[in-house]
């Protein structure tokens, strides 16, 4: 694109408009101002996301509870009992519940995000608001969930602590300090990750295909259902699973929580490396399409 | 007066074609060229955006260097005709999409109504939707908890207002949806033609409130629309576009006339040139026009209770004296209204004017075309000129009132009674 080379009187005019629109704008500018401006929004949105979901559902926000719980089964059938995974010595509902909870958190950051675009072509094509507002709004709306699902970990904890004591017991390590660091790290992965497909999905569509299947298949290259920590992966898979940039985070999190898990500083500095870069190119796709990507959807 | 608005050089280009897939090779060459520092090799072969001349290249100019500026206060209608660039122009003023050049620089909180009830989400009640299609039009929640009432007030469906809005009926529904617009309180107001919906009540009531938004509060407002009567009652100044440049901007009536003129009655009399000839070896069309039956009424919108007449100046160059002379009588989207012929005495080499009459209150409020035909008194093809003349028919009381259109192609006016006044008479 060519910049217009009459830009006169641009400099000294500029700062008494409070709109200018041109053609570029720089790579990395998020707008961030204009995001705050709008917060109101980005309340209202997480508010019709939960409300909109179980609209018309006789259990409602016991949902929320339900999903995790159902997965759990399944898996302790499927994993557990049929293919006999081992889980590192802790209790199966314990380890399938926390890598669902977590999990999901993480796909439906990804998988909502990625189709940003698409789902909202109709209101973007309509009015104008910082775009990152919806995606910002599917990470805070996941991150409730994720809140509410946690309630239902710890009391399933707790249930362990008190009457199952002679099968576990409850060795929290000062790791799980990082936990907070670690969810924001699988927010930026997610919603990174989210807006680069989201970006690419507005003009080669091919990529929707690949987004269902890539994140079911993610989630067996990450140690979701099985310790990264045993003979029987490393087997398979070698060393290769452990550079997955998500693989860090649930080890990290298992360490915090069971003193199980694989930790190392370097490992966690990997898996922010990782996530900074994907947000670096994320922000910069995100912001090139968003610009004109209404001439194309 | 300060400026709201400042636009210099704006073009927007568009690609034509299969854009929604996506074409790498395309997009290869682009970023190869721009990789070694080139011009872009599909920003050059733009052209004027004219659906008619179907181009020889793919991109077009939706937009072509359009400068204006706009001073703080002013209401502006912008005319133009379908794909002038009117929507274009303000998709990127409003930022919903970016231009390819130029620049827009604008003062103010602007609010765009490009449509009505954007984000409505269906399964969310009345009130909950007011508070989100306010936040998505750039409402803070106080602004719009303090004018909850007055919306709701506004838009006449408090007794629904915590039902979901699916549950409404498309009238209820915009009524909601305009209520929340029209409380709005930016600088700039940008307005699409959003009034095309809702009964005509309503629509008075929308075109009400605007008024007063620019009027007495001092607002910049544009507005887009096809009915040429808002635009004049509600903006002091107008911009003409056409097929993506800018033709005129001045004051509503100069521009409205200069639109009218340009568009429609250039084409409502057509004259053969010694350069242009009009007919081939069996006919020639000296010259065509619609004419309105009363000779005193010379407006160039013709109202729907005045007859029209076609008038054709043809010479007839065929071996016989007898031709069939006829026409269709087209909508602008190409419906066929009716088709009339009729076999005349046309004396071989000589001018002979032959005129239809149509009778008044019988075609509704539209735009229309006519294409010409002759034929041998055995219907055996001589001649066909499309879209040789166009018109435009205005139900100007109905319109003053901001009442719709009446539906249907045509509009006759029919005898009406009832058996029950019979009794009385």
């Amino acid at each position: 694109m060519t910049k217009p080379t009459d830009m006169i009187g641009k400099s000294e005019t500029h700062e008494s408009w409070d709109i200018v629109i041109e053609p570029n704008t720089s790579w990395l500018d998020l707008r961030l101002g204009e995001v705050w401006a709008y917060r109101d929004l980005l309340r209202i949105l997480v508010f019709r996301n939960f409300v909109a979901q179980y609209k018309q559902t006789i259990l409602g926000p016991v949902w929320f509870f339900l999903q995790p719980m159902l997965t759990t089964l399944t898996f302790m059938i499927i994993f557990g009992a049929i293919a006999n995974i081992p889980t590192g010595g802790i209790p199966q509902p314990l380890f399938y519940l926390s890598g669902v909870v977590i999990w999901t958190y993480f796909s439906d950051c990804l998988v909502k995000t990625s189709t940003v675009f698409r789902d909202n072509a109709g209101v973007f094509g309509k009015v104008y608001f910082p775009r990152l507002i919806i995606p910002l709004s599917i990470v805070v709306s996941n991150l409730i969930k994720l809140a509410l699902q946690s309630l239902l970990f710890v009391v399933v904890l707790l249930y362990y602590v008190f009457f199952k004591s002679d099968v576990f017991q409850l060795q929290l390590t000062p790791y799980i300090l990082l936990l907070p660091v670690f969810l924001l790290l699988m927010a930026v992965m997610g919603l990174s990750l989210g807006m680069i497909i989201s970006a690419l999905t507005t003009k080669y569509r091919d990529l929707a295909f690949l987004v269902a299947f890539g994140v079911q298949l993610l989630m067996y290259a990450t140690p979701v259902v099985y310790p990264l920590d045993s003979e029987r992966v490393r087997a398979l898979a070698g060393s290769f699973l452990q550079w997955n940039p998500l693989a860090p985070i649930f080890e990290g999190i298992r360490k915090g929580l069971f003193n199980t898990g694989f930790f190392e500083w370097w490992y966690f500095g990997y898996a922010v490396g990782i996530s900074v870069v994907l947000m670096f190119v994320a922000v910069v796709v995100f912001n090139k399409v968003e610009r004109n990507f209404i001439d194309t959807v | 007066m300060a400026k709201a608005i400042e636009v210099e050089h704006l073009s927007k280009l568009y690609r034509l074609g299969a854009i929604s897939t996506g074409n790498l090779s395309h997009d290869f060459q682009r970023w190869f060229a721009t990789m070694r520092g080139k011009e872009d090799p599909y920003l050059k072969i733009g052209q004027h955006n004219n659906r008619e001349a179907g181009g020889k290249s793919d991109v077009v100019y939706s937009l072509n260097d359009i400068s204006f500026s706009i001073e703080q206060g002013h209401s502006v209608g912008i005319i133009g005709r379908n794909g002038a660039g009117k929507s274009t122009l303000l998709k990127v003023l409003s930022r919903i999409t970016s231009p390819t050049t130029g620049s827009v620089r604008v003062r103010g909180r602007v609010a765009s109504l490009l449509e009505v009830g954007t984000g409505f989400h269906p399964e969310l009640s009345g009130r909950e939707n007011i508070y989100l299609n306010g936040a998505i039009l750039g409402m803070r929640k106080q602004e719009i908890t303090s004018k909850l009432d007055e919306i709701i007030d506004f838009s006449g469906v408090e007794r629904y207002i915590d039902t979901p809005v699916k549950r409404y009926s498309s009238g209820m529904y915009v009524r909601l949806a305009f209520a929340v617009a029209a409380h709005l309180e930016p600088e700039i107001l940008i307005v699409d033609e959003v009034l095309a919906v809702g009964d005509a009540e309503f629509q008075k009531k929308c075109l009400g409130k605007m008024n007063q938004v620019s009027t007495n509060e001092g607002r910049t407002v544009l507005f887009v629309s096809h009915n040429l009567t808002a635009v004049e009652s509600l903006c002091n100044q107008a911009i003409y576009l056409e097929m993506g440049s800018m033709v005129m901007q001045g004051s509503t009536p100069d521009v409205v006339r200069e639109y009218v003129a340009k568009d429609l009655s250039a084409k409502r009399s057509v004259r053969s040139t010694p350069e242009k000839t009009m007919g081939n070896e069996h006919v020639t069309i000296v010259s065509a026009a619609i004419e309105n039956a009363d000779a005193s009424d010379t407006a160039a919108i013709i109202d729907v209770s005045s007859a029209i007449r076609l008038r054709l100046e043809i010479i007839n160059h065929t071996a016989s004296d007898v031709i069939s002379v006829g026409f269709d009588l087209k909508t602008v989207k190409e419906t066929v209204v009716f088709s009339s012929a009729q076999k005349l005495n046309c004396p071989i080499g000589e001018t002979t004017v032959c005129t239809c009459m149509i009778p008044g209150n019988f075609l509704n409020d539209d735009l229309y075309q006519i294409d010409v035909y002759f034929h041998t008194a055995a219907m055996s093809k001589l001649f066909v000129n499309h879209n040789i003349l166009s018109f435009e028919i205005k139900d100007k009381a109905r319109e003053n009132g901001f009442l719709g259109k009446i539906n249907g192609v045509i509009r006759p006016s029919l005898q009406w009674e009832s058996n029950a006044t019979a009794l009385f008479t």
